[in-house]
């Protein structure tokens, strides 16, 4: 498997993903 | 007015747009602008005028953001760092920002001066150095996108995020 961080585009989504897992966990782990 | 406060977070504004600003510029635009001069004989021009000035405002723009990011936290620093309640949005884009100036000063910088021959290197370590300053601009490049959702938030992810 390529690594997304080859391209501009895979490593905007990482980055949304990365902010979603964030987030939550964030949330996750307060509440 | 709380003059200290109010000076840290227009400083931290002003060299985080640089910082981001020119870590964008890397990856939107000079990467593959590189490329493509590379194919035609013209890339001595960017990597000899334009990086070491990007790269030179880059780094210090990194310091002086994180600085002032951590003057503007005052007595809250240890709360910011530890997800104290109340503090764990900034806390995370605080994390964040700070992996991301270790990025530019123990990754990107030491290997772009390998690259644009500022330090002596072979070819093969050259070649190294590339692959890793890359992935290193990529990785603080993805890791902006969640360090701003949460800095930006700041203190009012406590009251609409509830974090």
């Amino acid at each position: 498997m390529k690594n997304p961080l080859e391209s501009i585009w895979g490593t905007i989504i990482c980055g949304l993903i990365l902010t979603a897992i964030l987030y939550w966990a964030a949330q996750a782990l307060l509440h | 007015m709380d003059y200290v406060p109010a000076l840290a977070r227009w400083v931290h504004f002003l060299a985080g747009v640089m910082w981001i600003g020119l870590l964008y510029y890397f990856n939107f635009v000079q990467v593959p602008a590189l490329k493509a001069a590379a194919a035609d004989g013209t890339a001595a021009g960017i990597t000899k005028h334009v990086a070491p000035r990007a790269l030179l405002y880059f780094r210090w723009s990194a310091v002086v953001t994180w600085l002032a990011g951590a003057t503007l936290l005052g007595n809250q620093f240890v709360n910011a760092f530890t997800f104290q309640k109340g503090m764990a949005g900034i806390g995370i884009g605080a994390w964040l920002g700070t992996i991301m100036l270790f990025n530019v000063w123990a990754l990107i910088w030491p290997n772009q001066q390998k690259i644009l021959g500022m330090k002596p290197a072979t070819d093969e370590e050259k070649a190294k150095a590339r692959r890793v300053a890359l992935l290193a601009s990529r990785a603080n490049m993805m890791l902006s996108l969640p360090m701003l959702f949460f800095m930006a938030g700041g203190w009012s992810h406590r009251g609409v995020f509830g974090l």
